[in-house]
């Protein structure tokens, strides 16, 4: 049996209009979200990967309502929260949080560390008094890995790893049912990301989170996604279980994206992948495939008709054309001294 | 442990020197010799007047044109006789009064101006910035004649006017701070939370935009002073008797070759003032500049 879906979106579009010239007022439109379909169940990390300016902020943040979408629904824990208004919203705010990928522009640098984690019990548990905010505030201190007293300082005596925990710490106050984390170790250095990966990790474990994790990073998907969805151009390409995504890629925007992940000692068979030329305007996306633009399997065809996701095999769903591709995945050259996450999915 | 981490110095750090902002300041040495000459401006004007021998309003005709330094009117007289120095600090309390209260009003409707401006952004934004170009598109000389030709000149209604024509900068400098400072990802997690605009405003903005609001005022308390003084001058402004630096300057112009001193006294405490506060507004800028203690 399927588990229940608890964040769905169908048909989710985002357009943002832009003025190109003086007099020509919103003559175009940048489609940065164009049609997604996508189902996050309970207790699943969904991985988001593509691009930069491939779209997945814009869709993390129209999933969170941030930005209310251009149109299609979306639909969480089986209520449509699409047409509702902020104060409607409210109460879905609670269930649902962000984790932002700047962990210098994240925090307030005009309040205390108590301050910023206090907000969120403020506006959703009023019934708190002061001396139970601060508990509560202490405690998602705790848990983040940080000791209770820094509450009283403020963001910028802390280093970004820290900071970052007390953006996670504020998302987790409300004992949210929902995180979409917005490239969260991006702006961190590699030793760093990984505690903070592990962090993730662990909560998602003791508060059963749902998560949809935004990364332009594969590797680090691969260690903490269940499933993973290839965005390019504000469309899904790929959606795969992590395992079977990297063992058998079936996009070969996917297939791109994995050859650049470094990979030590892997044999001669793997060959980075380089794509031609950037990402194309999402004003002017190409037609059919949007990827034919850069992709070196590219036929004809590919040029006719907008390929829609396909199930390529039960629960993989990809949007190429081309069934006849055999595809190369980083998995096919893991060695001992392959990474751990590798080695483990 | 608080102890033991102590260093062992018997010269601690002064406190003050401990607070970025204040260590800045005190770097700037304008802008410090500036906070000292309002401080002893101030006190002057405010004590001095209890302190001379003579009365403001006390007319000596026999001592007409005293000389500065000469006799016990220590600044001379005018041409009745008042002593130049006790109507100098009087001036003084009112031309500071007006610049005083004219920055408040001007920084409260700009400040509030700006925020909404750049918070609401769209239509509203739009709208409320074509009326501070409006304004601006003025001379603000022109705009403060035309109004106090129109209303009755007491020192309430020239702070007023003069208010009314000196908020414009202030919205401005605080409109693109607020615009900028809405991108940054704490508002989104603000509204992620679910705040309310007022929050998002003036708890989450404001704080961050003060630096660039206390800057402005402080230039625009040397910009009102200046204001007062010229329309005075003219004539519009403060009426004598109630003495002001501006109308002190007014009535001196007729005796400017038989007594100078009384038009390069008032003078030299206008170009004091004014570039005192410009100052302090510069050392401000670079004290309170967010950048480097904001990272
Ligand atoms: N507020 C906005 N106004 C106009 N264009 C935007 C806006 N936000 C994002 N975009 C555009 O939408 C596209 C997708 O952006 P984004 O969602 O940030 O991508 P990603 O997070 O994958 O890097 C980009 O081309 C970007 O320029
Ligand atoms: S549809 Fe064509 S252009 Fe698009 S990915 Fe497949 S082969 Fe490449
Ligand atoms: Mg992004």
């Amino acid at each position: 049996m399927k588990p229940r879906p608890l964040i769905e979106a169908v048909g989710l579009a985002k357009y943002f209009p832009v003025r190109q010239g003086l007099l020509a007022r919103n003559s175009a439109v940048v489609r940065a979200v164009d049609g997604v379909d996508l189902t996050i169940a309970r207790s699943e990390v969904l991985g988001l990967v593509g691009e930069s300016g491939s779209g997945k902020s814009t869709l993390g943040r129209s999933l969170m309502m941030l930005d209310p979408p251009t149109d299609g629904q979306i639909v969480f824990d089986d209520t449509e929260i699409t047409p509702f208004s902020d104060r409607l919203l409210q109460p879905y705010r609670k269930r649902m949080q962000m984790v932002f990928q700047d962990p210098f522009s994240s925090l307030n640098p005009r309040m205390t560390v108590g301050e910023i984690l206090e907000m969120p019990l403020r506006f959703h548990a009023a019934a708190l008094d002061k001396a139970g905010r601060r508990e509560k505030a202490e405690q998602a201190l705790e848990t983040v890995g940080l000791p209770g007293q820094y509450l009283t300082r403020y963001p910028h005596e802390f280093s970004g790893g820290q900071r970052q925990r007390i953006g996670i710490a504020r998302a987790l106050i409300l004992e949210p049912e929902f995180i979409m984390a917005d490239e969260p170790v991006s702006a961190l250095d590699v030793s760093v990301q990984a505690q903070v990966l592990n962090l993730f990790a662990r909560v998602r474990q003791n508060m059963n989170l749902t998560m949809l994790f935004v990364t332009h990073d594969l590797a680090v998907v691969g260690h903490i996604a269940d499933r993973v969805a290839v965005m390019y151009l504000g469309r899904i390409v790929e959606i795969a279980p992590t395992r079977t995504l990297f063992a058998q890629p079936r996009h070969p925007y996917t297939e791109a994206l994995m050859s650049a992940i470094p990979m030590p000692d892997s044999g001669n068979r793997r060959q980075r992948i380089v794509l031609k030329g950037d990402i194309p305007s999402p004003i002017s996306p190409p037609s059919g495939c949007a990827f034919r633009t850069r992709c070196p399997y590219a036929v004809l065809e590919c040029a006719q008709a907008r390929p829609p996701l396909r199930l390529v095999e039960p629960g993989h769903q990809s949007a190429c054309i081309r069934d006849d591709l055999t595809l190369v995945s980083p998995l096919d050259a893991v060695s001992e001294a392959s990474p751990t996450w590798a080695r483990a999915i | 442990m608080t102890t033991a981490a102590a260093p062992l110095s018997v010269f601690a750090t002064p406190a003050w020197y401990q607070n970025r902002t204040l260590r800045r300041f005190m770097r700037h040495r304008l802008a410090v010799m500036g906070t000292v000459m309002i401080a002893l401006l101030i006190m002057a004007c405010v004590f001095g007047p209890y302190l001379l021998p003579y009365d403001d309003l006390k007319i000596d005709i026999r001592h007409r044109f005293a000389a500065p330094f000469t006799g016990d009117h220590y600044l001379g007289t005018d041409a009745l006789g008042r002593d130049t120095a006790a109507r100098l600090l009087n001036a003084g309390r009112i031309s500071l009064l007006v610049g005083f209260f004219a920055m408040v009003i001007s920084t409260v409707i700009g400040a509030s101006i700006g925020v909404i401006a750049g918070y609401y952004r769209g239509w509203l934004g739009a709208v409320l910035m074509r009326i501070v170009d409006a304004f601006l598109s003025f001379p603000s000389v022109f705009l403060v004649l035309v109004l106090a030709a129109f209303i009755k000149p007491n020192p309430i209604m020239i702070t007023v006017i003069i208010a009314a024509t000196s908020w414009m900068e202030i919205a401005r400098i605080v409109e693109t701070e607020i615009r900028s400072l809405r991108e940054r990802d704490f508002i989104l997690a603000a509204r992620m939370i679910g705040a309310s605009s007022r929050w998002i405003m003036f708890r989450e903005l404001v704080p961050n935009a003060i630096g660039p609001i206390i800057v402005a005022a402080t230039l625009t308390i040397a910009h009102a002073i200046l204001l007062e003084a010229y329309i005075s001058f003219l004539g519009y402004g403060i009426q004598p008797p109630l003495p002001s630096w501006g109308n002190m300057l007014n009535s001196a112009q007729q005796y400017l070759g038989k007594a100078p001193w009384l038009a390069i006294v008032p003078g030299l405490a206008i170009t004091l003032a004014v570039a005192s506060f410009n100052f302090i507004g510069d050392g401000l800028r670079d004290a309170l500049d967010g950048r480097s203690d904001l990272k």
